[in-house]
């Protein structure tokens, strides 16, 4: 991490692993391929877009195919949100729009101007975590941690939504957040926590 | 998922208007981009909708209308819909996940393809997604498909909930054409069965806007249950659901409703059984009988005959959930 702050191992890794691939192509087909392609696939869209993220407002250009949570992870450098299944099925990408849990992997980025975001970056205040952040912490909400972001923004959203009844309840309203370490009684817990 | 052109229509005329022939409207999301980026749907430019249609949920003495804009969660808090219209809220709750359910559309739940695993498997035969090409799940894995009016084309099943109560409750469709002209189509007449042409979900013309969903009033509130069985106990689609709905005077049924979800290619109403209950006695025996009519004559597909018992049970257990 300390050996330098601009040179990422995403970056090193991706830049690697095509240059790798690149050489593997005899150059021949590598042209032939371009111009297949050019015939085949349509030229993608670029669209201007302002977004409010986190109470902050980004000016950017983005493919009308990126998704909100594309636009996060790899356009805003939020990696916090993660992508799990990226169809709709994990609840990993869970954010909050307009104060609503939702599915960043089944939002359109063209479609969130206008909305306000927020990811699990925007949950803290400074170094004050929110209050399900630290029960996630002290009840051991989570195991390996990838599903952890998706399922504190969707908890936050159950106890504002009033779905903390009884143990049943809080199951029913979180089914949509799966975790592969099965942290869920730690994550019920953390959720009885915070609605007390 | 392939290059587009996004464009968002401020209006219902524009939106009309803007909407080329290879172009689809886009709401929700959660069903079209997951459809998109498994390379099912391929629209060369997406018209957003999301600010053109209505997302109010207006009643009056003769019923409710609801925007076609009106997000799934909005149905299970509005207060009008728990008082008159229980049904809609208790069939919503069952499906999709909180996240889902708070980005999904009214009209786009309406329009939702099938989730028969061979139409999202883009290598094996289907002829929802590639007509002509044969159904693999007739002879392949078909537990999840229907028992009822499926053909030799297609037995895949529409996947809503909420479109079950909506069946149930003699809903109707508002809609507007591409000409700008209004139409109504009652609810049963609104999703299509495959027959010789299994592409087609439902009967919206092509280009023509679901601007809001009409319930009429009824007397169904008190004596209403949704029952839906499935193979975890959330968010997970339905192996048999059952929307049941009693209007009782002194212990004797006045008027019953039945409807069904995951047994058929659109959301499929008992009226036999509806027919028997009317004037009978709310007794267990009755509910009984009533199942038995349901499930009578039922051809299930080779790996799908489980569904017949399980929906005769479901059935009875639907119409108890009523009274008690």
């Amino acid at each position: 991490m300390s050996l330098n702050q601009s040179f990422s191992r995403r970056f090193f890794l991706k830049t690697t692993s095509f240059t790798a691939a690149l050489a593997f192509i005899p150059k021949g087909v590598r042209s032939i391929y371009e111009e297949v392609k050019r015939f085949i696939v349509p030229s993608k869209d670029v669209i201007p877009l302002m977004v409010s993220i986190n109470k902050k407002e980004y000016s950017i250009k983005a493919d009308t195919r990126t998704t909100l949570l594309d636009l996060l992870r790899e356009d805003l450098q939020l990696t916090g949100t993660k992508k799990g299944c990226d169809h709709g099925q994990c609840g990993a990408c869970t954010v909050h729009i307009d104060g609503e849990r939702a599915l960043s992997c089944l939002t359109l980025a063209a479609m969130i101007p206008g909305k306000e975001i927020t990811t699990i970056e925007g949950l803290s205040e400074g170094d004050k975590l929110h209050p399900m952040q630290e029960a996630f912490l002290e009840c051991d909400g989570f195991q390996c941690g990838y599903c952890t972001p998706g399922q504190i923004m969707s908890a936050v959203s159950c106890v504002k939504e009033g779905h903390t009844g009884s143990v049943a309840e809080i199951k029913e309203f979180m089914s949509g957040n799966l975790c592969r370490c099965g942290a869920y009684n730690g994550i019920v817990e953390s959720i009885q926590k915070v609605a007390k | 998922m392939r290059p587009f052109t996004f464009n968002k229509a401020e209006s219902v005329t524009k939106a009309l208007s803007g909407k080329r022939e290879a172009a689809q409207y886009i709401a929700g999301g959660t069903n079209l981009l997951d459809l998109m980026k498994k390379h099912i749907a391929q629209p060369e430019s997406l018209v957003d909708v999301t600010t053109a249609l209505s997302n109010k949920i207006e009643s009056d003495k003769n019923g409710i209308r609801i925007g076609a804009m009106v997000r799934n969660s909005a149905l299970t808090v509005d207060k009008n819909i728990l008082d008159d219209f229980p049904l809609i809220a208790k069939a919503i709750l069952t499906g999709a996940s909180p996240q889902i359910r708070n980005m999904a559309s009214t009209g786009g739940n309406i329009l939702q393809r099938t989730r028969c695993p061979y139409f999202y498997d883009v290598t094996a035969p289907c002829n929802k997604r590639n007509p002509g090409s044969g159904c693999s799940a007739i002879k392949g894995d078909n537990r999840m498909s229907a028992i009822i009016g499926y053909s030799d084309q297609c037995v895949a099943v529409h996947p809503s909930d909420m479109c079950v109560a909506l069946a149930a409750l003699d809903a109707s469709v508002e809609i507007i054409d591409k000409d700008q002209k209004k139409k109504s189509i009652l609810f049963k007449d609104f999703h299509r069965l495959p027959g010789d042409t299994p592409h087609l979900d439902n009967n919206l013309p092509d280009g023509a806007l679901i601007q809001s969903i009409e319930i009429p009033q009824n007397a169904f509130a008190k004596n209403c249950a949704y029952l839906k069985i499935r193979d975890r106990d959330s968010y997970a689609f339905a192996l048999v659901s059952v929307a049941a709905a009693l209007e009782l005077s002194g212990g004797k049924i006045r008027a019953a409703r039945l409807a069904s979800g995951g047994v058929a290619h659109k959301p499929w109403r008992w009226y036999e059984a509806e027919d028997f209950l009317k004037g009978k006695e709310a007794t267990l025996a009755n509910f009984e009988e009533a199942a038995e009519i349901a499930v009578k004559g039922i051809k299930p597909l080779s790996s799908n005959g489980y569904k017949v018992s399980m929906l005769r049970g479901a059935i009875v257990t639907a119409l108890e959930e009523c009274v008690n």
